[in-house]
């Protein structure tokens, strides 16, 4: 297969847009025959890490790469970083705005959901600069 | 199994858009408003029952591959996400009641919980 390569922009606080790296990977993916569990565990993922760059951050950038078998996503942001990685991958531990919550995120799940979909996640974070996140998904 | 257009008829609803799809059937049912919740879901084809009625409930169903929304307490949804709905071919339901109320009738009358 030949390598594919998607790249998308968020922007901090963009909630009307947000999704749409998720939505734009599903199309791709379903072209390309993946199997659909691949690709609904893939923009499951994609989108929980998408709502966090807009929730959190000023800015990010979502790169992903389709090869033979493997889906790999990186999204990079600019933002507040993560303080402290280990408590915020429990489930429940959450900083979102009240608007946040009310467009029915920001309960603590995101970090979990991305872990059980993907079956890598790395989160990488300096506090002041910003948040790496890379999830690789097998097929 | 429920035909959707039963669903309207019984939640005194109407279709905002995927008129073509009335006559699908579906099976099971899940009712939130949290987002984070839904997308925990390992089940696809179910019928969502929310009270939310912003672009992320679209975005959120297309990531879980849902199909079918109920959007209760009469919360009026934009033009921009009927549009967006459309074309991914949803059916989006709107109704007067609330999702207590909603959840209740489509429980009594067989359709199944996710939980």
């Amino acid at each position: 297969m030949k390598m594919i390569d998607l790249k998308f922009l968020i922007k901090g606080g963009d909630f009307d847009k947000v999704g749409t790296a998720s939505s734009e990977t599903k199309k791709v993916l379903k072209q390309l025959n993946i199997d659909p569990k691949v690709v609904k565990r893939t923009v499951v993922a994609l989108y929980e890490a998408e709502v966090n760059i807009a929730a959190h951050a000023y800015g990010g950038e979502v790169r992903v790469t389709v090869s033979d078998h493997q889906i790999v996503a990186l999204l990079k942001d600019e933002g507040p970083g993560i303080a402290d990685i280990d408590r915020a991958m429990l489930e429940g531990f959450s900083t979102a705005s009240p608007k946040v919550r009310e467009m029915g995120f920001g309960a603590g799940m995101g970090l979990t959901n991305m872990k059980k979909n993907a079956d890598e996640l790395q989160v990488e974070s300096t506090p002041g600069a910003g948040t790496t996140v890379k999830m690789i998904f097998d097929f | 199994m429920m035909k959707i257009e039963k669903i309207v008829q019984l939640l005194d609803a109407h279709i905002l858009c995927g008129h073509h799809r009335a006559s699908d059937t579906i099976s099971h049912a899940f009712s939130s408003d949290l987002m984070s919740d839904v997308l925990t879901l390992d089940a696809e084809n179910i019928l969502l029952i929310t009270g939310l009625a912003n672009v992320q409930i679209i975005r959120t169903a297309e990531v879980a591959d849902i199909h079918y929304l109920v959007i209760v307490r009469n919360k009026k949804v934009s033009e921009d996400i009927i549009a967006i709905a459309t074309e991914l071919n949803m059916v989006l339901i709107e109704s007067p009641y609330s999702m207590f109320k909603a959840s209740g009738i489509l429980y009594t009358h067989g359709l199944i919980p996710l939980y």
